[in-house]
């Protein structure tokens, strides 16, 4: 982290867009400096979605069907496996605790990284998507409206998982733990993320679905930072 | 009049000692009076026939899996905005119970689909959400553990348990959103849709619940104050033999 310029001394007075835009930039430059990371998150998406074919087999009718679905949890699986790094990295080397100390009101600086970890989590996972999609012998609005869900669920993933990995910061247990606190908060998502490419398929409207996901992403933005906030002050105490 | 006379766990440890057994006690009478009605008084149900009788067990503790859940969040809750440390112990001591509950609601929920729905297992939303809640227990209990200092484990697990509150409603509400196989329910408070005798009997049940799961919480919170404790004058004074 250290390699990191952090630019010119901050100003004593803070303010939430200049609070939000540090962290967000510093998060994306460090992302860019270490792109293996994002790659091996989506190595591992590609790779998790092409292990099931070849397990279930090759059945192009099963395929379709049960494609939707597989994305979706292996969209899951992958956002869940870059949250261990959200806060652990700042955490150990005490970035975090200079960030709290900051006159930056602390939600500034949280949903500027949570932001950071969906552009490179979620973003990529969902252009990617389609792609994988077509695989499985999804049809092209099928793949379009999965994309779109993916859009409105990945964010909303961002944010619980960022709860549930500032919740978990100093604990033993590591991934196992950031797992069985995460992966239950995630099922709604997945549950409506997932119906939403499927009643597209089965040709009825996904709108429904579609509507539930992005109440839930406004919900969340509004309410999940200040846990996560809350969690951070935990953590530090 | 002190308010805060028992929110100490020294006083509270020797209340709860007091009240406990009868507590107990109260959950066994109910238990008897409720299986009685139940098994003896209550009728053959005209659709389902003898294997009803499952909803004498199934429905108070799918009651109490979500109700102690509740109880669960309202002590972190207590204890994240009080700093009070016998709510944070209160909150540790009903999760087990809690989870308890939650898997007599879906292991009896799942002898009582096989014979009616032909399946012990559907993935209704009702189910579903009922399982989450299970994990969510699991993962309170996890976190409450994981860490060396026990208040940090406590406040990480009580904010958890106050962000899984959400589910709550999805578990209460979703035999109405979705309408799934679960059926919905047979008890409002404006009156009820089976036979008295099944009513009492289910009653009694759950009075049985909510007593078992008092003096089950109470005895747990007696060995986590003495835990905790240990290092203080009372709790050595009561290891060498003094009240």
């Amino acid at each position: 982290m250290s390699a990191v310029v952090l630019g010119p001394a901050p100003a004593a007075t803070g303010s939430f867009s200049r609070g939000f835009a540090w962290a967000f930039s510093r998060d994306m430059l460090l992302a860019i400096r270490h792109p293996g990371e994002t790659f091996l998150v989506l190595a591992f998406f590609v790779l998790v979605a092409s292990l099931f074919p070849l397990g279930v087999g090759a059945d192009p009718q099963l395929l379709s069907r049960i494609g939707c679905g597989v994305i979706w949890v292996c969209a899951l699986l992958a956002a869940f496996l870059s949250l261990p790094g959200l806060f652990a990295g700042d955490y150990a080397d005490g970035t975090l605790e200079q960030m709290a100390v900051s006159p930056h009101p602390m939600p500034s600086w949280v949903v500027g990284k949570i932001l950071a970890h969906w552009m490179i989590s979620g973003l990529p996972l969902t252009v990617l998507s389609p792609f994988l999609g077509l695989q499985f012998g999804l049809s092209a609005d099928t793949l379009g409206t999965l994309a779109v869900a993916l859009a409105l669920g990945t964010p909303i993933l961002s944010l619980l998982g960022g709860a549930c990995a500032a919740l978990s910061l100093g604990a033993r247990g590591g991934g196992m733990l950031l797992a069985l606190l995460a992966l239950p908060l995630f099922v709604p998502v997945l549950v409506f993320g997932a119906g939403a490419a499927e009643a597209q398929a089965a040709g009825t409207s996904a709108a429904p679905h579609l509507s539930l996901l992005g109440a839930g992403l406004i919900l969340a933005a509004m309410g999940v930072p200040f846990a996560i906030c809350a969690a951070v002050r935990i953590a530090l105490d | 009049m002190n308010w805060f006379y028992f929110a100490s766990p020294a006083t509270f440890y020797r209340l709860a000692g007091r009240l406990a057994p009868w507590f107990f006690a109260a959950a066994a009478l109910f238990a008897a009076a409720g299986l009685y009605v139940g098994f003896v008084v209550a009728p053959t149900d005209a659709q389902q026939g003898e294997v009803y009788r499952v909803i004498f067990i199934h429905v108070p503790a799918a009651w109490m899996s979500m109700f102690l859940y509740f109880v669960m969040a309202v002590y972190g809750a207590l204890s994240l905005s009080f700093n009070t440390r016998l709510s944070a112990m209160m909150a540790r001591a009903v999760a087990p119970t809690g989870a308890l509950f939650t898997f007599i609601a879906l292991w009896t929920g799942a002898f009582w689909g096989r014979p009616t729905w032909g399946t012990y297992w559907a993935w209704d939303a009702r189910m579903t959400s009922e399982l989450v809640l299970l994990f969510l227990y699991f993962g309170f209990l996890a976190l409450a553990s994981a860490f060396e200092d026990p208040r940090r484990g406590d406040r990480a697990a009580a904010l958890l348990a106050l962000i899984g509150v959400v589910n709550l409603p999805i578990i209460y509400f979703s035999v109405k959103w979705w309408n799934t196989l679960h059926q919905g329910s047979s008890v409002s408070f404006r009156g009820t849709s089976m036979h008295v005798a099944m009513l009492q009997s289910m009653l009694l049940m759950s009075a049985a619940a909510w007593m078992y799961a008092i003096g089950a919480t109470l005895t747990r919170v007696r060995a986590i104050i003495l835990e905790r404790e240990v290092r203080t004058h009372w709790v050595r004074a009561l290891a060498a033999g003094g009240p």
